[in-house]
């Protein structure tokens, strides 16, 4: 469970500017941001246009086409859960449902405390269905684990 | 160190997994307890996915594995004999006997489990940067035609030729050069990427070395995929050690030639594995499609020229270098020269990872190295290529695996991914996931691609519901020609072959129940019916 500072734009300008030499610098720039903050502010994006001398539109046209960016801060909990086919062949639909069922929890709808996001293959495809949370890949999942990873009430023990 | 036990963990995301990080504790803890020195190295997999987390010993008589090992185990591990490959339930033998590993023909895995993925000396003692020598002696055009001669074709789907590509790229002239790796391993069902690059980075750098010796290129990227974390903690790590060792950087290995290599992290787009959505996604843009021509290999990256090529690809040149052209294509069959990577996933007993000569059966691979489903029910379904390539049932696993004979069938080899579904799957719902999915992934720039996936997804819903099957279904034939003949990229051109392929051999999962005429059809529906008439 990472907690993120709130949006600095100090401190933003010197993570834009630290990265201003590299060439095509702007996803290393959103990306360095949401690790700063867990999102990347629209207040980010007259800065990056600024220096790295293009529009605004442009900017905003990069980060509003990634899945990856958040426009703000995370819920405590962020599950990434793969429903890419060879999940689906291990039954990651039946966990999605048993969530709604159970915990009354949906798939793509956060919540303050909780996102259990769609996410299309980590690469854990012999031993699915697979989620990632906090960085860690977790195989092999199970309604119980998933309830568990998800910090729902009532989880296996 | 050097007289003490090596027991060896995995540390690749997969094995990691199913607990090999709880797995390497308990046996320090465990040795620590006992007073005994173990020399506990973190290596790649073996690629026996369904046996992590695997524990080797190293013993007189070879490698001795143990799997799947949990945490609880290592006691009882250790009361057994571990450190000399003493009896118990786990024990599985000497890891290169082991059927799985006899079988295949490892050249670009050959290292991937064997080594410590971060120890250059490790590296090099198995050979490592012998290719890269090789090619430093060669000039650039020599080098082209080694692996113009090994037959070797693009290991990302397209099965492109890659010393062409490279050709194109030595004879163009520029003052800037690129080399890019296409790292973003998107395609469900495909981790051969993931795994080499978190257990054999070093091979990666290697290739992509011998690539810009090959066209006088001095800067390169590494595209990876944001949802592998693991690989790019292992990849930065690794090219920090390579610049320290001067392996990258202004003089590679004495050698007088610059080249230096970043990794870039994508953000979650599926499109940006399609290389030119990739080249726009480097310099800072939306991952759009460019039409083509002009090809990358002439005005890629800012434009220059620029070879952009597979992990996967990259990964196979140093072999060549080593062993020559010819020893590469002296593997496989047809066109398909050398070996492929192939990946077994999703509803399988023995899932894992097996490099082998192009040639073998699916049948094989599926059967005899997979053992069937892990749910024990009938195959019912395997889809090859990931999300953009065909469903074959079970009759059809005689064919071959290379790429002509499965063009042959209406499917692709794509990136070697083979999915396995028992007979609970429901067809018509795969191929609406494939239309599902395509909407959701598609760049939009070309309309067959953004309009036609998601009038697939309506088309299919209406025939899971029943409506008006036979009219439906024409509709749905002619919306995935239309996107097969008109779309820009492969996105939207072979998002109807899982469809298609799903409805000529599971026909039955299209005419389901449901059956309810025009007139059950939503207010809604019918709207949208009637203005799609006009």
């Amino acid at each position: 469970m990472q907690r993120y500072p709130a949006w600095d734009q100090d401190e933003a300008r010197s993570i834009i500017a630290g990265l201003a030499h590299l060439e095509g610098a702007t996803l290393p720039m959103l990306h360095a941001l949401q690790e700063a903050f867990g999102h990347v502010d629209p207040q980010a994006v007259p800065l990056i246009a600024e220096t790295l001398n293009l529009s605004r539109a442009e900017v905003h046209g990069t980060l509003s086409f990634y899945h990856d960016f958040r426009g703000a801060p995370p819920p405590a909990r962020v599950v990434k859960l793969c429903r890419a086919e060879a999940c689906q062949a291990l039954g990651c639909e039946a966990l999605v449902e048993e969530l709604a069922r159970e915990h009354g929890v949906a798939v793509d709808a956060a919540t303050e405390s909780l996102a259990v996001e769609t996410v299309y293959c980590l690469g854990n495809c012999a031993l699915g269905p697979a989620a990632l949370v906090d960085g860690e890949l977790i195989g092999r999942l199970d309604a119980g684990r998933l309830a568990d990873l998800c910090g729902l009430a009532g989880a296996s023990p | 160190m050097s007289e003490a036990l090596r027991i060896f963990v995995p540390i690749d995301a997969a094995a990691l997994s199913v607990g090999a990080e709880a797995v390497a504790q308990a046996i320090l803890r465990e040795a620590q307890e006992r007073g005994i020195a173990i020399d506990l190295v973190r290596n790649g997999s073996r690629g026996m996915l369904w046996l992590e987390p695997l524990v080797e010993v190293e013993t007189p008589e070879g490698r001795i594995a143990y799997g799947p090992v949990a945490a609880s185990d290592v006691a009882g591990l250790f009361d057994a004999g571990l450190l000399s490959g003493g009896a118990h339930a786990l024990l599985l033998g000497v890891t290169e006997k082991l059927d799985w590993m006899k079988r295949q023909q490892r050249l670009t895995f050959d290292r991937v489990g064997v080594t410590d993925p971060l120890s250059l000396a490790d590296y090099q003692s198995h050979d490592g940067f012998a290719g890269l020598k090789a090619a430093l002696a060669l000039t650039g055009a020599e080098i082209v035609e080694t692996v113009k001669a090994s037959g070797l074709r693009g290991r990302g789907g397209a099965g492109f030729p890659t010393g062409i590509k490279w050709q194109t790229v030595h004879d163009a002239q520029a003052d800037q050069k690129y080399i890019v790796c296409n790292a973003d391993e998107g395609d469900s069902g495909t981790f051969a990427d993931r795994m080499l690059m978190e257990g054999d980075p070093f091979l990666l750098i290697e290739g992509m070395a011998i690539a810009a010796v090959a066209v006088a290129a001095t800067r390169g990227y590494i595209y990876l995929r944001s949802e592998y974390p693991h690989a790019h903690r292992t990849l930065q790590r690794a090219i920090l050690k390579a610049e320290n060792a001067g392996l990258l950087g202004d003089d590679v290995l004495g050698s007088g030639r610059a080249f230096h290599l970043e990794v870039r992290l994508g953000a979650g787009a599926y499109i940006c594995g399609e290389e030119t959505a990739l080249l726009e996604s480097l310099e800072g843009r939306r991952g759009v499609v460019r039409a083509k021509p002009p090809i990358p290999a002439l005005q890629g990256l800012f434009g220059k020229p620029t070879i952009v090529n597979n992990v996967l690809s990259f990964a196979a040149v140093p072999w060549i270098l080593q062993h020559g052209g010819q020893a590469y294509a002296d593997y496989g069959m047809g066109r398909s020269r050398g070996t492929l990577p192939v990946q077994l996933g999703g509803n399988v007993r023995r899932g894992g990872l097996v490099e082998l000569a192009f040639g073998v059966s699916l049948r094989e691979i599926v059967e005899d190295l997979g053992g069937g489903t892990l749910s024990g029910r009938p195959l019912r379904a395997v889809q090859v290529g990931g999300p953009l390539g065909a469903y074959l049932t079970a009759a059809q696993l005689d064919v071959q695996m290379d790429y002509e004979a499965l063009a042959g069938m209406r499917a692709m080899l794509g990136h070697g991914g083979i999915v396995v579904f028992d007979d609970s799957v429901d067809m018509a719902k795969q191929a609406r996931f494939a239309f599902e999915f395509c909407a959701k992934e598609s760049c939009g720039k070309c309309t067959p691609c953004r309009i036609g996936a998601t009038r697939g997804v309506e088309t299919m819903d209406r025939i899971i519901a029943g409506i008006e099957r036979p009219k439906n279904i024409a509709v749905l034939r002619d919306l995935s020609k239309l996107m097969t003949d008109a779309s820009l990229c492969a996105m939207g051109g072979l998002t109807p072959m899982p469809v298609l392929s799903a409805l000529s051999h599971f026909s039955e999962d299209f005419d389901r129940g449901n059956h309810a005429g025009s007139s059950l059809l939503p207010l809604r529906e019918k709207v949208a019916a009637r203005s799609a008439d006009g």
